[in-house]
């Protein structure tokens, strides 16, 4: 039977990233963007609300059970309040959702203990490549068997603190199959590089990333030697920023809402002009379409269904609808929106980077 | 908790129409939209949903049980029958707008006298008599007039775009919901719905509309003068529950217009699809959008419009099982709608081609359904002036 309500205890996961993307992100927001740094409060302070360790078993070290349901309603919630906050604060995600996901039993026992601790603890994942045509199906990056080893090579782009983080999540293609491989902090050949300068996301750190020859143990692919199931780590990936998305459309909508009520023009407000408020109108119902959208892949997720259709359809209606909503918005405040004393020119920069970027966050 | 599965009943249900949708609809789907059978009435059908459907479908009988998700089963029921043709979901005998209008808003006998008329053994319509020459959108407008004459209402007036009019009041023993005014100067406040039986004196129907599409079923133009009916048959009792009531009805009715369209959308994607795959061509799902050649992108954008739409009217109905408020999640599902099976039945016919343009596919006819989606049960502008009024926080005087 369809439902739309959440559970209480999401309800309570909600209310508590609402009050922090408030509190921490949202205030902190402009300021981080400005510096290009994550602010440090952010680490802390979020890792104080306990989604990663919610998400694993105890036996691990956490305290419950993985929810992508749950990973989206948190989702939206936290990047309404900031995106790169939010993508920092996830980070750690990109690490130990695989391993919970397609880890050995090896693997798990490792690496899920390191996230689990009070406070956060780095990690991270190199899938996207600077070349055009960039497929994360196929990457260029390669992984070849050699022994009872792997080699890697390639080159990554836009992987979050890739210096700071105890383990790499490496997407390479195997004899033509993605698979994903985990290297240590300082393994040989791997190297960091420079920072990327994007458009926007500025406070998510992202470095560039070349992995010249590196050679890992056998055991360190993820899943072993069983290898992963790619699509749903990249399934979960595409319905984590889709969620995203819908929370910095909402944020950009209720900006603007705000503005075109106090906002006179011609003696009245300007959200009591047809043009502006069925712009707003619109705007609404797609963020609504696409909410829905994201919980219909995240629930297959969390059911152990097929969701490849689903969190492709979410990603695709979401970053679309992002950026018109964040254009539209930032239309609505005229020459304001332009300026950087208003959040909205920062959410045009972060809505163009949806449907573009791959593999930076996952539920 | 969220859930995005269907009940095992809904699944059943839903699976069964949309067999009749394949197997009995849409092989005639073309002959009733042809000019020269215009007005014409699938009878055969209508029997068939009559003896037999009816006893499967739910939603089609009054006097079936009552089940757990009444609205959710409707609305699956009314995309998998338009999913055969759109205008046969209007040719479906079951309480529809009108009965719907009564079982939500009458007193206890009315419920009760419209379970009789349903009951029979011929198949019979409801209709509802709402928009006016001179206002549709704007209904506190109504100049039909009800005026009391003793033990009887006198209604005088002409209605405009009565969906099966004609069956309800000629070719059945039906009723038709008329919606006047006693007093034409308290606005709003002084609109009244009230029953009226076929074969009440004084009710004429004097056009049936010559349409874009929707052939299948009738629009007419219904007269009353001097319509005499029982106090009584003021909808609700003679505390009538008035403009409020047509407003409510519209909560439901708006999603249900919109699972109309999204059965013609559908049809057309699968359509599409089909045509793409004998022509070997190949939708490479989850290929990243820059690398998909422009009629993936196309089919892509598409079904996930149509997915979200479809989204947008679950949920506004599953508010409707609830007993919750859902007039902004109504307009939003009709909104999206309207808009989808705008563009995605005039995109049908251009990756076609010609042949999408031709009447000898079903393309260029579902277009021309579908524009219809967009003006009933409020226009998409009087939709998005509900959905802003209430997103604003505006009155209807503070936003117009």
């Amino acid at each position: 039977m369809y439902s739309f309500e959440p559970t209480e205890e999401q309800k309570m996961v909600v209310s508590a990233a609402k009050k922090l993307a408030l509190k921490e992100f949202r205030s902190r927001m402009r300021d981080a963007d400005e510096k290009s740094e994550p602010a440090p409060q952010w680490f802390q302070a979020g890792w104080e609300l306990g989604l990663l360790p919610a998400s694993i078993p105890e036996e691990y070290g956490g305290f419950g059970e993985h929810s992508a349901v749950t990973g989206v309603l948190a989702a939206e919630e936290l990047a309404w309040g900031d995106l790169s906050a939010t993508l920092t604060l996830a980070a750690p995600n990109l690490v130990a959702l695989p391993v919970l996901f397609c880890g050995s039993l090896e693997q798990k026992k490792e690496i899920l203990p390191h996230f689990c601790t009070d406070s956060y603890a780095y990690g991270s994942a190199a899938l996207m490549e600077p070349s055009f045509g960039f497929d994360p199906n196929s990457p260029k990056t390669t992984a070849v068997r050699k022994g009872g080893k792997y080699v890697l090579s390639g080159v990554k782009c836009n992987v979050p603190f890739a210096a700071e983080s105890e383990w790499l999540l490496v997407y390479a293609s195997l004899e033509g199959q993605c698979q994903a491989f985990l290297v240590k902090k300082g393994a040989p050949g791997l190297e960091t590089k420079e920072r990327e300068q994007n458009m926007g996301m500025n406070a998510f750190p992202l470095y560039a990333v070349e992995l010249r020859e590196c050679e890992i143990p056998g055991a360190q692919r993820l899943g072993g030697e069983a290898g992963c199931d790619f699509q749903l780590l990249l399934n979960a990936s595409r319905v984590a920023l889709a969620a995203m998305a819908v929370g910095i459309a909402r944020a950009a909508h209720e900006y603007a809402v705000d503005y075109a009520k106090q906002r006179k023009a011609f003696g009245e407000a300007i959200a009591q002009r047809q043009s502006i408020a069925f712009t707003l109108a619109e705007i609404i119902t797609d963020i609504d379409a696409a909410r829905l959208l994201v919980w219909e892949a995240a629930w297959r997720i969390d059911q152990r269904k097929d969701a490849t259709r689903e969190a492709y359809l979410a990603i695709n209606f979401a970053s679309d609808m992002v950026l018109t909503a964040a254009d539209r918005a930032l239309q609505i405040l005229g020459g304001y929106g332009y300026v950087r004393d208003h959040p909205v020119e920062l959410w045009l920069r972060n809505a163009r980077g949806f449907g573009v970027m791959e593999g930076i966050a996952i539920v | 908790m969220i859930s995005f599965e269907n009940s095992k009943n809904v699944r059943e249900q839903y699976e069964y129409a949309e067999s009749i949708a394949r197997d009995i609809i849409r092989p005639q789907a073309r002959y009733f939209d042809d000019y020269k059978h215009e007005h014409q009435e699938p009878r055969e059908y209508e029997k068939f949903i009559w003896n037999t459907a009816r006893k499967k479908l739910q939603s089609l009988d009054p006097s079936a049980v009552v089940p757990e998700e009444p609205f959710m089963l409707q609305l699956h029921m009314i995309e998998a029958i338009s999913f055969g043709d759109a205008g046969f979901f209007m040719c479906l005998p079951w309480p529809a707008l009108g009965g719907n209008a009564i079982l939500t808003n009458g007193t206890e006998e009315q419920k009760q006298k419209l379970a009789r008329r349903f009951a029979g053994s011929e198949p019979t319509w409801t209709c509802m008599a709402l928009t006016e020459a001179h206002c549709g959108s704007d209904s506190s407008a109504i100049r039909t007039r009800a005026v009391r004459d003793g033990d009887h209402w006198v209604l005088n007036g002409e209605k405009l775009f009565v969906t099966s009019a004609r069956k309800a009041m000629i070719d059945s023993k039906g009723v038709m919901v008329v919606w006047a005014t006693v007093d034409p100067s308290a606005g709003r406040g002084g609109i009244k719905p009230f029953v009226v039986e076929a074969g009440t004196p004084g009710v004429k129907i004097t056009k049936l509309e010559n349409k874009l599409g929707f052939r299948a079923s009738d629009t007419a133009v219904v007269i009353l003068e001097d319509c005499r009916i029982p106090l009584d048959n003021l909808l609700g009792g003679h505390e009538g529950k008035g403009f409020k009531g047509a407003m409510k009805t519209f909560d439901s009715a708006r999603p249900a217009a919109a699972a109309n369209g999204l059965g013609i959308a559908r049809a057309t994607l699968d359509f599409l699809k089909d045509q793409l795959a004998l022509n070997g061509i190949k939708i490479r799902y989850g290929t990243p959008r820059n690398l998909l050649t422009s009629i993936e992108r196309d089919i892509v954008d598409m079904e996930a419009q149509l997915e979200a739409a479809w989204l947008l009217v679950v949920r506004a109905g599953w508010l409707v099982d609830q007993d919750r408020k859902n007039t902004l999640e109504s307009s939003m599902s009709k909104v999206k709608a309207g808009d989808v099976i705008t563009k995605i039945t005039q995109k049908g016919i251009e990756l076609m081609g010609s042949l999408g343009y031709s009447r000898r596919l079903l393309l260029e006819k579902w277009m021309r359904d579908g524009k219809v989606i967009d003006l009933f049960e409020g226009t998409g502008q009087v939709n998005r002036l509900v959905i802003a009024r209430r997103i604003l926080g505006y009155s209807n005087k503070e936003l117009k």
